[in-house]
């Protein structure tokens, strides 16, 4: 997801400073991946420079955390931009599972053994989500629900792509025979 | 436990319900090959797999509505396979309970006379038995449908409806076969969060079948059965 974009998005309510900013973006979006307080600076420095963000006022004392920002007509107009354009589909087919498998079956490993640890591994988030999500805010239980969606997704082509294993080790058993 | 081969078995002492080395076979159809698997009192047990991999068929075992071909269920010490037909249907009136995916309440019931039947079945007086029934009601936020019939509520009304009389009972251990199987997502999650929760609250265990992920995420832990057999815990590297 795009940083900057969420920053304008939280600057579009009210003029915030960076701390604030770091502190929403966690809470809001960071889940699983909070933001690092250089990330923030970096972003707002880049912004800034792209008159996609202004600062309003900056306090006495000095240091990054001191100015006050606020979103800027063309920032806004990014936006908009942004919330309209959708985004591409994510390239799944390069996911180390994915990788794993294919060598698995390539080089004769166990590839069962290789999707049975993942779905444990998965089955473990999800029970952590589920666990979290009982006692969430909106945001955060909406956040947990789309990571817990696209767990599943992978657990589903798990149960499939050792279905089809079982298929091509079967049909391979049967030629050698 | 670990096996020779350093694969979990699942079966130990101290467990609930055991199912050792269960086989069954629907003609030449192999549901259970030789599957064991320990459930300990008070766990939320998650029985995945594909469908036909024989998961139905192992929690009609274990709830002792069909027997084995061969091998044993044990319950609180006692195998199912030497209890009588009329023991085996008071143990299952008493101590177990019952979710279907599609609710199966009785239609021509209303929602307080389907969840109080069990209760009416096991002797309980009219007067009590509608009692508890409306306290579960309204515990899982469904009183408002009381005098309604199974056909005139939504789906997940009624699937709470049939969670209220699979626990009215308060049984030892509640058999859920694809609880959510037939809502939506949304409701789905109201009814198993209401399941496990008030099923921990009670210290009831759960076995629950399913296929999907994110019901077995409610569950401590879960097991995997690939045709008709339990797939190796995985040992950590």
């Amino acid at each position: 997801m795009s940083i900057g974009h969420a920053l304008l998005g939280l600057l579009e309510e009210q003029p915030r400073h960076g701390y604030e900013l770091k502190r929403l973006y966690d809470e809001r979006f960071g889940i699983s991946h909070p933001v690092k307080f250089g990330q923030v600076y970096a972003t707002l420095g880049r912004l800034h420079r792209d008159e996609m963000v202004d600062i309003a006022a900056v306090e006495a004392g000095g240091g990054p955390d001191r100015k006050l920002y606020l979103v800027t007509p063309t920032g806004v107009a990014g936006l908009e931009r942004w919330f309209l354009e959708p985004d591409p589909p994510m390239p799944y087919g390069r996911s180390a599972l994915f990788t794993k498998v294919i060598l698995a079956l390539m080089s004769g490993r166990p590839a069962h053994e290789i999707l049975d640890r993942q779905r444990a591994l998965h089955l473990r988030r999800m029970r952590e989500l589920t666990e979290r999500k009982r006692t969430a805010e909106l945001g955060v239980a909406l956040a947990c629900d789309l990571e817990l969606f696209h767990l599943e997704a992978d657990l589903r082509w798990i149960e499939l792509a050792g279905k089809r294993v079982e298929r091509l080790r079967a049909a391979l058993s049967k030629r050698e025979g | 436990m670990r096996g020779a081969d350093g694969i979990g078995t699942n079966v130990g002492e101290g467990a609930l319900l055991s199912a050792i080395d269960l086989r069954k076979r629907f003609g030449a159809s192999v549901a259970l090959d030789g599957l064991s698997v320990e459930v300990r009192g008070g766990e939320v047990v998650a029985v995945l797999g594909p469908s036909g991999s024989g998961k139905s068929t192992l929690l009609l075992c274990l709830a002792g509505i069909i027997p084995p071909d061969a091998g044993e269920v044990v319950y609180r010490g006692r195998t199912l396979g030497g209890l009588s037909d009329a023991v085996l249907t008071r143990l299952r009136r008493d101590e177990f309970g019952f979710v279907f995916q599609f609710g199966q309440l009785v239609p021509e019931l209303t929602a307080i006379d389907n969840v109080s039947l069990p209760l009416r079945l096991a002797g309980v007086r009219r007067r009590d038995a509608d009692s508890r029934a409306q306290a579960w009601l309204e515990r899982l936020d469904v009183a408002d449908v009381a005098d309604k019939r199974a056909g005139e509520m939504s789906g997940g009304q009624a699937q709470r409806i049939a969670v209220a009389r699979a626990l009215v009972t308060g049984p030892r251990v509640v058999f859920a076969d694809e609880p959510t199987g037939s809502l939506d997502s949304l409701n789905g999650e109201i009814v198993m969060e209401l399941l496990v929760s008030t099923a921990r609250d009670h210290g009831t265990t759960v076995v629950l079948i399913t296929h999907e992920a994110r019901v077995a995420a409610y569950a401590d832990r879960e097991i995997v059965i690939r045709d008709g057999k339990l797939a190796p815990v995985p040992v950590p590297v």
